[in-house]
């Protein structure tokens, strides 16, 4: 049975919404895929408006790795905005896919990415849009398997009630798992149902499926046990781990939009996981080990991409790019073949570290050095032994005043505010060390026009981190501390004029904070939030803080918790966690030895480097770092 | 350096991309496709394409042009067929020839444009369209960043008649256009490209000031010609002139269509 498109529909409304281009889909690399010709069909979500989502390396992946099995397909769908929704409701139009607009609740799976716990909201809508139950308990046969995944997914409590299931860890090995299986269930004439499909997923261990799991309270408001309900369920759900990268060299053929998007550039990811154990970083701890890709892969994906996209600017992306154990070799090499054909190179960078300056030198040879980018995170040297992000304020001015001198004009410096144990003194530090770097700066070029920008956001606790037990900070402190930084960075006017500051309100951290800790009992209040009009959460001017404090209230009280309880308390070592049958590898008593380090200031090595500090996830998951150098060169371009 | 002048069609769903949308996939398609283009100096070189009005954003075309200068010559069937290869589907490189000089905007003084109207009957449209032929000036209201403005649609509007859906020459035609369920009406129209532009929406605006033609669903508008007038009141090819010698065996892919002047 086919389905047909809804852009017929979808088209007479367009004229009226705001950049219509982005619900068109249309982009270069974008796939078709005949209905009845295969088995299995996905529709991909990013919970984002389509600017964000279409640039996400995750869903790119998925969705060519996908359409690359000839039993399976796949189509993108991103959130619709408020415009545009009401007219579709009005107009009985279903959420769709901006490939062949066909209607979300017809395809077999239905997968949505979590970057981030403020798409929540924006899941509902989707739902909702697309015909399809809210809740997991409510779905029938014929309606799609509404599965997670992304870094949320580690913890997906909050969102348990709406979801079938969630899995953890990279998904180009699971995306072919569960599609097989679901393609043997169908076969067979759908034996047992959805919970048997169900059950098969879980089975493999790698699956979530939260209705499988009981979750019981304690008195106290804190949790007793999460177990399984049934045989064939594990008691505990481990990640997943794609090993090798040369195997999987996607994207092969980079989506180009049409619209404009958050990245006018193409990525090639060249690591995999980060071992620098900043204690703050849920990416750095949940995708362990590190994995490199080989320089040749690098070498072959740079070059594919660009030839299959057109596009003028290549990002090296990882988690901190210049860890790679060959990145020298890897610059040198794309700058030389590079030279003189107006492609841009970058590295985002992130560690304070002059080396970084060399190489960023290096990719921007014949191109512009506009500015660079620094993340100390910390404002004092005491508060970054706390995080594990090493730098010495002497290390920053050196490296920004090599790169001063080597004629960038702008450094930008990433901090974070409301860190574990932070105190004002620690937030004014970035001040001080902001006009350091601009008087080091005006030394090093000889100029007086160069910029430092400072941006801080607020820190969030995060799942599988040592600071995991920590208590977060409430806005109005966070709040109260970026307005006495930013007294102090004026405070020297000379100086402070060429000081750029950007943050953000302390308030949509705090609900970060809420829905990333949170357990089952959140999902009452994301609901509420969403049926009172909560949507697109992560957009500054659409996110209402008194919303989800009174859906808070509302439905927290009456369960003897609240959203302080949740936020600003800080959980001790026994206490049961939402997600600890969730398994991210990571042992919870080396991440507790971690979190007592931290309040005692004391620093952790990267493994990389230095003896293995059982952190876990090697031994539990049957993988191990794989890191350089291979000593290969860059090979020169093949013809294609 | 080689001048090369294009001329491109933007179709289906492509029709709401806005011209920056359009600029950056024809900017890619031309490095996708290794033409040797021509970049400018400075400190951040961009390639040298420079174009020649812009259809608005929800209206398709099959007369939009392009100049691109590249730092070798290349055939222009080449270019033309390596173009098409890269641009995604929707954005289609009609003719391409080399420049012989002149100004290409200067060749181009209104558009042909036709507009489709579901539901609409062909007499009531032509009623429509006497009507506002029969009198010197309409205003209508715009909204535009400051607010809304008045505008005379009236002296812009050269030429306008309605089509039967088979003759129009459309490219994607919605088959129930010929199906004959309901009517389905197709102004065409020539309108001089004016400061400010009196667009299709414009013209729609007009008709209904006039006549009170109310459309059901949001009109499709397609450009399908742009130059200068000849006498006849038609639309002259504006690369006509750059063919040279073999000039006029180049058939124009445009529209067969008779215009009407007042």
């Amino acid at each position: 049975m086919s389905v047909e498109s809804v852009f017929p529909r979808l088209e007479p409304l367009l004229p009226k919404v705001a950049k219509p281009v982005q619900y068109v889909g249309g982009e270069l690399n974008a796939t078709t895929k005949e209905w009845d010709a295969v088995a299995v069909r996905w529709a991909l979500m990013y919970p984002d408006a389509y600017e964000v989502g279409v640039a996400n390396q995750g869903v790119m992946i998925l969705y060519e790795v996908l359409n690359e099995r000839p039993d399976a397909l796949a189509e993108r769908t991103y959130s619709v905005w408020p415009d545009l929704e009401e007219l579709m409701r009005a107009h009985g139009v279903p959420q769709f896919t901006v490939d062949a607009h066909r209607p979300v609740g017809a395809f077999d799976v239905f997968g949505i990415s979590f970057a981030t716990e403020l798409g929540y909201t924006n899941m509902l809508t989707a739902l909702d849009l697309a015909g399809i139950p809210l809740h997991a308990s409510e779905r029938g046969l014929d309606d799609p398997i509404v599965l997670g995944g992304g870094h949320a997914a580690f913890n997906p409590e909050p969102i348990a009630e709406f979801l079938d299931a969630a899995v953890l860890g990279d998904g180009e090995e699971a995306v072919g798992e569960i599609t097989d299986i679901l393609r043997d269930w169908k076969a067979a004439g759908r034996p047992g149902g959805r919970d048997e499909l169900l059950t098969r997923l879980a089975e493999t261990g790698n699956v979530y499926v939260p209705k499988f799991y009981d979750v019981r309270y304690l008195a106290s408001g804190g949790i007793d046990t999460v177990l399984p309900n049934r045989e064939r369920v594990p008691e505990r759900v481990g990640k997943r781990t794609t090993m090798d990268l040369d195997e999987w060299p996607y994207p092969k053929q980079p989506l180009v939009p049409l619209a404009e998007s958050v990245h006018e550039r193409m990525s090639v990811e060249i690591f995999r996981g980060c071992t620098r154990g900043c204690r703050f970083c849920q990416a750095g701890m949940i995708t362990r080990p590190v994995r490199e890709r080989s320089i040749q892969g690098i070498g072959d994906m740079v070059h594919n991409g660009l030839e299959a996209s057109g596009f003028q600017e290549v990002g090296l992306l990882s988690l901190s790019s210049a860890d790679h154990s060959e990145i020298g070799e890897i610059a040198k090499g794309l700058a030389d073949r590079y030279e003189g054909t107006n492609t841009g190179l970058s590295l985002p960078s992130t560690r304070v570290d002059a080396f970084n300056v060399d190489l960023a030198n290096e990719l921007s040879r014949n191109g512009r050095r506009s500015g660079l980018t620094f993340a100390p995170e910390g404002g004092s040297e005491r508060i970054r032994r706390v995080i594990n992000k090493i730098a010495s304020e002497e290390d920053l001015i050196r490296t920004v005043s090599t790169a001063y001198a080597s004629g960038w004009r702008q450094v930008k410096l990433y901090f974070m505010c409301g860190l574990p144990t932070e105190t004002d003194e620690d937030v004014l530090q970035i001040a001080h060390m902001a006009h350091e770097v601009i008087r080091a700066g005006r030394e090093a070029s000889g100029r007086k026009d160069i910029r430092c920008t400072i941006s801080i956001g607020g820190f969030v606790p995060k799942p599988h981190t040592p600071f995991q037990w920590a208590a977060q900070s409430d806005p109005a402190t966070v709040d109260n501390r970026l307005r006495k930084l930013r007294a102090e960075v004026n405070s020297d006017r000379k100086l402070g004029r060429n000081i750029g500051m950007r943050y953000h309100d302390g308030e949509p951290s705090f609900i970060e904070g809420l829905l990333s800790r949170g357990d089952r009992r959140i999902g009452k209040v994301i609901e509420r939030v969403w049926r009172e009009g909560g949507r697109f959460d992560g957009w500054q001017e659409r996110f209402s803080y008194q919303r989800w404090v009174d859906a808070a209230d509302a439905e927290l009280e009456p369960l003897g918790v609240s959203l302080a309880w949740f936020t600003t308390r800080e959980r001790d070592e026994l206490e049961v966690l939402p997600w600890d049958h969730l398994d991210s590898g990571l042992e919870k008593e080396w991440l507790w030895a971690d979190w007592q380090d931290a309040l005692n200031g004391e620093e952790q090595d990267d493994c990389r480097w230095t003896p293995c500090f059982d952190c876990g996830v090697c031994p539990t998951m049957g993988t191990s770092i794989q890191v350089g150098p291979s000593g290969q060169p860059l090979l020169p371009i093949s013809p294609v | 350096m080689a001048k090369l002048r294009l001329r491109y069609a933007k179709r289906g769903k492509l029709r709401f991309t806005s011209h920056r949308d359009i600029a950056r996939a024809v900017e890619r398609a031309v490095r996708k496709a290794h033409l040797p283009v021509a970049f400018s100096q400075g400190f951040s070189p961009h390639p040298k394409l420079s174009w020649i009005g812009a259809a608005p954003t929800g209206v398709a075309s099959e007369a939009e042009y392009v100049e691109i200068q590249l730092v070798e010559r290349r055939a222009p069937d080449v270019v033309r067929t390596a173009l098409n290869a890269a641009l995604p589907n929707g954005l289609t490189v009609l003719d391409v020839v080399d420049a012989t000089g002149g100004s290409l905007a200067e060749r181009i003084e209104a558009s042909e444009w036709l507009l489709e109207l579901p539901g609409i009957a062909d007499d009531t449209l032509q009623a429509a369209a006497a009507a506002l032929l029969a009198v010197p000036h309409v205003e209508v209201d715009r909204l535009t960043k400051n607010g809304m403005r008045k505008l005379d649609v009236r002296p812009a509007v050269l030429s306008l008649r309605t089509v039967r859906p088979e003759e129009s020459g459309l490219p994607e035609t919605p088959p129930e256009a010929t199906t004959g369920v309901g009517p389905y009406g197709i102004l065409a129209m020539v309108v001089r490209q004016t400061t400010p532009t009196v667009r299709p929406d414009d013209v729609l605006s007009a008709l209904g000031v006039v006549a009170g033609l109310a459309p059901l669903v949001p009109v499709k508008a397609t450009r399908v010609a742009q130059g200068r007038l000849d006498d006849a009141g038609g639309l002259v090819d504006p690369l006509l002139e750059d063919r040279g010698a073999g000039a006029a065996e180049v058939v124009h892919t445009g529209q067969p269509v008779q215009h009407v002047v007042d």
